[in-house]
């Protein structure tokens, strides 16, 4: 359903851009990703595996080390 | 996957066979289903995540859903049944309670779990089922969560009506998503039906509640006590949170372990989507519902950081289960897995 008014696009702090109502990415190479969902999360940290849509890889990573470590 | 217009799982409506009891508590929940009077039971002296307590609140909880075939709808209302299952809740809650730390710093519990744990140390079934997990493995995996996702988004529906203004819209924003946002070929109960068809699995509503243990029970009545009771709307989102904010990176470890293991495209496709709509969920559940709801109600804090403690520490019960019995070599069921082509 569009929103009455402009396109509302939230800029996220640690990760995506919030973008509200389906929408048609055009990737460099003119790859077209679609996305149907009422909010699409686009990755602007760059780190997605699935570039350019969000898979929250921007989360901080602690890492743990075997009990032989 | 086998492309039919119109999947038959949604056109499923058959309601379970009622489950064989595990005490004294399911005996007596589902002898008064059958028609029987109901006995008086000891529930003050039950363990609150044993087996037989944990199928009783099932099937208590069950009446609220599906029902269960034979059973006449109206039971759902039968004051009796829901005495006893509010003596039930008593005992499981009042364990939660005491094993789950309070706590009120909502932004600092939802931090804690945008922290994700990385390396040879973790350990997870996800992690696992990454790794090394077997085919026979991930099958009992899926058998287990077949219980929740087979009504994915279900119990939490229940706190729509109970939430006011943003945290309400937000709430369902995610809800949409999970029943297909309109398309119910794209539901998550009907995504999880065919990657249990894919893996050789049944997906009948209610086909693996005899092989799960109380454990698995737990874990989705916890949800149904949360969403089924005003007073818990707090923890109910607090346990929502809790599986949108963990579920993305466990759901590409899945996808990993499912490739790893020579799955097909219907049996991956509901991780994959998993991966992609939680990261969404996620925002949409800090911002969207949360936010608002602790601005709304400021006094459901404590409720909802006991929600996603209290559903971490069931997930993590089942997850040693899993783990524990993978590690002896024993399956994590109470009974083996028929599969249809194994």
């Amino acid at each position: 359903m569009p929103e009455p008014g402009p396109t509302r696009v939230l800029l996220t702090e640690e990760g995506p851009a919030l973008i509200a109502g389906p929408v048609e990415l055009e990737l460099p190479d003119g790859t077209r990703v679609r996305s149907d969902r009422a909010v699409t999360a686009v990755c602007h940290c760059r780190r997605s595996r699935r570039y350019p849509i969000c898979d929250a890889s921007h989360r901080r990573k602690v890492r743990q080390e075997g009990p032989d470590a | 996957m086998t492309a039919t217009l119109e999947p038959s799982f949604l056109r499923q409506v058959a309601a379970p066979q009622l489950p064989t009891p595990r005490g004294p508590l399911s005996g007596a929940v589902v002898d008064a289903l059958r028609g029987g009077p109901l006995r008086a039971v000891d529930v003050a002296g039950a363990a609150p995540y044993g087996d037989d307590l944990q199928l009783a609140l099932h099937c208590c909880y069950e009446l609220h859903y599906r029902g269960f075939a034979g059973v006449d709808a109206e039971r759902e209302w039968d004051p009796e049944l829901l005495g006893l299952r509010r003596d039930l809740e008593r005992v499981f809650l009042a364990a939660l309670r005491a094993d789950v730390e309070p706590g009120d710093d909502v932004p600092a519990e939802v931090d804690a779990l945008l922290v994700e744990p990385v390396g040879p140390g973790v350990r997870g079934v996800s992690h696992h089922l990454q790794r090394e997990g077997t085919l026979a493995q991930l099958r009992e995996y899926v058998a287990h969560r077949s219980i929740y996702h087979l009504k994915e988004a279900d119990p939490q529906a229940w706190a729509i009506p109970r939430l006011s203004g943003a945290a309400k819209a937000g709430l369902v924003t995610v809800e949409h998503d999970e029943y297909g946002s309109g398309r119910p070929e794209r539901m998550h109960a009907l995504l999880f039906a065919e990657m249990m068809t894919e893996l050789g699995l049944s997906d009948a509503y209610g086909a693996y509640v005899e092989h799960v243990p109380g454990e698995t029970l737990a874990e989705v009545n916890l949800m149904s006590l949360c969403g089924l009771h005003r007073s818990l709307r707090g923890a109910s989102v607090g346990q929502f949170a809790m599986v949108e904010l963990t579920s993305s990176p466990g759901s590409e470890r899945l996808v990993r372990g499912m490739r790893r293991l020579g799955c097909g495209p219907a049996a991956i496709r509901f991780y994959d989507e998993h991966v992609e709509a939680d990261a969404v969920h996620e925002q949409v559940v800090r911002r969207g519902v949360l936010a608002p709801l602790l601005e709304a109600e400021p006094e459901l804090a404590a409720d909802v950081v006991f929600g996603i403690r209290a559903s971490l520490f069931l997930g993590e019960r089942l997850g040693e289960r899993l783990l524990g019995c993978w590690d002896r070599g024993e399956t994590s069921l109470r009974m083996p897995l028929a599969v249809d082509h194994p």
